[in-house]
């Protein structure tokens, strides 16, 4: 058989591997990135089967999947909402970050990991995942909830973080100085800032370049503008999914919104190739040696969530059980989460276990956070002994 | 009545109000323009009993309903004094000579002493139509008059 019979073959595998994975994923009410990423482990270095003839694909796909997640995570809020959420909600984020960027950073220094790694594993532990959590909250029938704009708030201001957050850890993966750091920081504070202006002011200048009536010249234009903005950010050092993300900032209003739907088949696709590749590129013999540390930061950084919900959440007269269902409603990590130590495995900036620990970290919390997400009312009535009441006498 | 508008990023706004009871009553208007009834819970004001999808149609029927009962019912109350008087709501069937006429084509005030007060069409109400206004198909008229008059003004619309 000639090259390409072998890799259609191969990728038919994954493909219809992952549709099933998907497929199982949705019966039992779950996220399908912890399965991806076991089919990943299942098919890579020491795993079931090998894959060899799609590592050229796989790897270019992958890239597009990053791009494209971050993009859609920049076209999920418009500019107006973040600069509101920001102005609203800034003290819930900032003790969202503290609280759940410290337990990475002291892993990773626990391990030896060096400034790098812990810089990686605060960006790993503190991210959530706006898109599990929204599907959560959209399955359970919470979004009438009065502590859902809570929830969201604090997801807004990570989204923003993460404006901050990707160029300073691009830079920082890049190796360079203390000096050179704190340069990056200020360019990065700089250009969220003028893309955030850009995107209030003249956001429908930059929709109006990339919208068009036609969905297949939309989505031509659409792609093609995030993988140019990715190229170039490239090659100014500042990461393709930096770029990429900032771009789906500043495109605003019904084309966003369009964006985001003709996007997300695409998405779905690359993303989940990402996913795999990143499985594939981790040897499943190096996760039970980090798995007590994973359950561990697991516990810890489910509290600190918890914590973190409760908290913002009290703050704007929410009771008791409200507060307990937005903490749980946090705690999922998911997709972000991997793109970070994706980014980092990438620039060959941290050692092995770094990644293990992130997959593993990954698949206990997207597993665990709607599972918490789901229970935590009936375990928070069971330590406020309230009993619950029957759904019709509720009404 | 003050009505509460939240911003929910990523998703759309939820609008909703407050019952004398102390329940939550609200629609969440999804970017997509699906809308959902969302309702209290009793013993958890902070979540809800039920959210309940509704189509453009259907939310336009419940409006109508309520938008109309609360117009029957303050007008009902109104004429509680006035021995003899009632109101009544009449569609327009489809089908009926009416559909595409206006109100003055009906003669109902010179045929049978009524005065059509309001139309309901859609979720809106038409207060005080004028005899130029157009009637449409599933519309409903609103009529004041007395007993006779009324069953007058049925005899007048029902006809084919």
């Amino acid at each position: 058989m000639d090259e390409t019979t072998l890799t259609f073959i191969q990728l038919g595998i994954v493909f219809f591997g992952l549709g099933v994975l998907g497929r199982l994923a949705g019966i039992i009410g779950m996220s399908p990135v912890p399965l991806y990423l076991l089919g990943g482990l299942a098919f890579g270095h020491g795993g079931l089967i090998s894959l060899a003839n799609i590592t050229h694909f796989g790897h270019i796909a992958s890239e597009i999947g990053v791009v494209l997640l971050l993009l859609m995570l920049g076209l999920e809020y418009t500019a107006k909402e973040l600069v509101t959420g920001l102005r609203q909600s800034w003290l819930a984020g900032v003790v969202d970050l503290v609280l759940n960027m410290l337990p990475g950073a002291a892993v990773a220094l626990l391990m030896g990991w060096g400034v790098v790694g812990a810089l990686v594993m605060a960006g790993i532990t503190y991210i959530s995942s706006s898109g599990i959590i929204a599907k959560v909250l959209g399955d359970l029938g919470r979004l009438g909830n009065r502590e859902t704009p809570t929830i969201l708030a604090i997801l807004v201001i990570e989204d923003l973080a993460m404006a901050a957050y990707l160029p300073i850890l691009t830079t920082v993966l890049a190796g360079v100085s203390f000096m050179g750091g704190l340069t990056a920081v200020a360019i990065a504070l700089v250009v969220i800032t003028v893309v955030l202006l850009v995107a209030l002011r003249f956001g429908h200048l930059v929709s109006a370049v990339i919208d068009s009536p036609d969905r297949e010249t939309f989505l031509l234009k659409l792609l093609g503008a995030a993988l140019l903005v990715a190229g170039v950010a490239s090659a100014m050092q500042v990461s393709a999914a930096v770029g990429a993300f900032l771009l789906g900032i500043a495109i605003s209003g019904a084309t966003a919104h369009n964006a985001t739907r003709v996007l997300e088949p695409l998405r779905d696709l690359f993303a989940a190739m990402f996913f795999v590749v990143f499985g594939l590129n981790t040897d499943p013999a190096s996760i039970p040696p980090v798995l007590g540390i994973a359950i561990v930061l697991g516990i810890v950084t489910a509290l600190t969530k918890l914590g973190t919900g409760w908290w913002a959440a009290r703050r704007q007269g929410i009771g008791k059980l409200g507060r307990a269902r937005a903490g749980a409603a946090l705690i999922a990590r998911g997709e972000f989460s991997i793109v970070i130590a994706g980014l980092a495995v990438a620039a060959n900036a941290v050692p092995k276990e770094l990644a293990a620990l992130a997959t593993t970290y990954v698949l206990l919390m997207a597993v665990f956070g709607p599972i918490a997400a789901r229970y935590v009312e009936p375990a928070a009535r069971f330590f406020m002994r309230q009993p619950a009441v029957a759904a019709e006498e509720s009404l | 009545m003050k009505i509460e508008e939240t911003p929910l990023p990523g998703i759309g706004v939820r609008k909703e109000f407050s019952l004398a009871s102390g329940r939550r009553v609200g629609v969440l208007i999804h970017r997509d323009g699906q809308t959902e009834l969302i309702v209290s819970r009793k013993d958890d004001p902070d979540a809800c009993a039920a959210s309940i999808p509704l189509n453009a149609e259907e939310s336009a029927a419940l409006g109508g309903m309520l938008g109309g009962t609360q117009l029957i019912a303050q007008l009902t109350a109104e004429q509680r004094d006035l021995p003899g008087v009632s109101t009544q709501q009449f569609p327009i069937q489809p089908g009926t000579p009416f559909d595409g006429k206006t109100l003055g084509d009906t003669a109902m005030r010179t045929q049978t002493s009524t005065s059509v007060v309001a139309i309901l069409r859609d979720n809106i109400v038409l207060a005080s139509p004028r005899p130029t206004d157009e009637l449409h198909a599933g519309d409903v008229l609103v009529i004041v008059g007395t007993e006779s008059g009324l069953a007058a003004a049925a005899t007048i619309l029902a006809a084919t």
